[in-house]
């Protein structure tokens, strides 16, 4: 049985705990909001860009002649995954999530016969994936410095995964992130980069006719590598909003707990302050009595 | 007063410029063109230059780097991968961008011992980076 004095102690420290989670939930609904927003102001670029490249894909893809970016090497033998988490924890299942797609996903393409490489992209999904999947990992981008992700970073990392598409290091790239759904659902997702797939958008886009300069080959030869970047750049946003939405659900859990756990320690508390004093009476009653 | 057609600008962070213009200069990479309403539908990828749209609130521009434009019956998008309104250019930037076409010059000159293609091409860039100089004003 904890003293008057132990209880009270806990209860002040479950206390203070629920105002830091209470404060980082707000901090995260703040940083949500941007993200959201960072995530939408990129979306016109990314739409219209896919919707160019999938109206050029589906022209010059048939050819022989098509870029290897877009039909492959011809083979799928060495896979390469991108694990994209985030730098700090205390943010749910978010991480975990992302890693367990990513162990799964590994683990069907070893059963495959088929060779993996992992590049890791945020500091908790390495730690996640580190004791099975260790001795696959060629590389990690650290972004703890970056305050608001950018698209150079994304340049970067593409910079990155194309130089070592072009020396042959592996055939097929994926890349893992969540999709942003709302606050309380992100969905872990898995997008095939390279080859670069897109999807067939119905509409008038496709009947139009353009004039290409220089012309659709060269076009698509320059496009793609920035198409990398671009799909690269959106999964780092998403990753930014959902890693914000999941903290944000998770402390909004973690306040609730601690209230719940204050409000039974108060109970407890004063159950164990009236047995004190009802312990008392009885003393002083009986020795009154016994005189 | 001439015809006018929506011209959208954007990079990949944001929106830029949405508008309704008379006409847009677009550095393409065969050399600038001008797309003013009606314009067959055509896409260009872009060279590093300066873009200049003119419409009834006046002419604004642009240096821009890397991306496409995209002219159809619905209006003139251009997607470029780095956007700053002319007047916001600094020195350091320019600089910044020169040094990179540099870099990426040595590298395919390293790269590509015997294939004339990439080192031109990169050589190219680095001369539109430095031409896109001459335009600003620091």
């Amino acid at each position: 049985m904890p003293s008057l004095k132990d209880l009270k102690n806990r209860i002040e420290s479950v206390k203070s705990t629920r105002k830091i989670t209470k404060a980082m939930q707000m901090v995260a609904a703040a940083k949500l909001r941007r993200a959201q927003e960072a995530a939408e102001q990129s979306r016109p670029y990314t739409e219209r860009f896919n919707a160019v490249m999938a109206g050029l894909a589906a022209s010059v893809g048939g050819s022989d002649s098509a870029p290897r970016l877009l039909s492959g090497t011809g083979s799928d033998k060495v896979q390469l995954l991108i694990v994209m988490t985030s730098e700090r924890g205390l943010c749910g299942g978010f991480n975990s999530n992302i890693a367990k797609l990513a162990r799964t996903h590994a683990q069907k393409l070893r059963g495959e016969g088929k060779e993996i490489k992992i590049l890791t992209v945020g500091k908790k999904g390495r730690d996640q994936l580190k004791r099975d999947l260790g001795d696959f990992f060629i590389g990690h981008v650290d972004l703890t410095e970056v305050k608001r992700v950018g698209y150079v970073d994304a340049q970067g990392i593409a910079k990155d995964v194309l130089d070592r598409f072009d020396v042959g290091e592996f055939d097929v790239a994926t890349i893992f992130y969540a999709k942003f759904v709302n606050v309380v659902s992100q969905i872990p997702t898995a997008q095939q980069i390279i080859p670069a797939k897109f999807e067939e958008q119905e509409g008038d886009e496709a009947s139009t006719l353009f004039d290409y300069e220089p012309d659709e080959e060269a076009i698509l030869a320059d496009l793609l590598p920035r198409g990398v970047a671009t799909q690269i750049f959106s999964a780092l946003l998403e990753n930014g909003a959902s890693e914000q939405g999941a903290r944000m659900s998770a402390m909004d859990n973690a306040t609730r707990n601690a209230g719940e756990m204050i409000d039974n320690l108060t109970i407890e508390f004063n159950r164990s302050r009236q047995a004190v004093i009802t312990n008392e009476l009885i003393e002083i009653i009986s020795g009154a009595e016994a005189l | 007063m001439a015809d006018t057609v929506q011209f959208d600008l954007v990079s990949p962070e944001r929106l830029l410029a949405s508008a309704l213009v008379t006409a847009v200069q677009i550095p393409g990479a065969d050399g600038d063109m001008t797309a003013m309403a009606d314009h067959a539908p055509t896409i260009t990828t872009l060279r590093p230059g300066l873009l200049v749209t003119e419409g009834p609130d006046g002419k604004s521009e642009y240096v821009v780097t890397g991306g496409f434009a995209e002219v159809s019956p619905r209006g003139i998008s251009v997607l470029a991968e780095r956007a700053i309104p002319k007047g916001e250019v600094t020195k350091a930037d320019h600089d910044a961008m020169v040094k990179e076409a540099e870099e990426a010059l040595s590298k395919a000159k390293a790269a590509f011992e015997n294939e004339p293609g990439p080192v031109d091409d990169a050589a190219k860039l680095l001369a539109d980076m430095v031409a896109v100089g001459d335009h600003i004003t620091v």
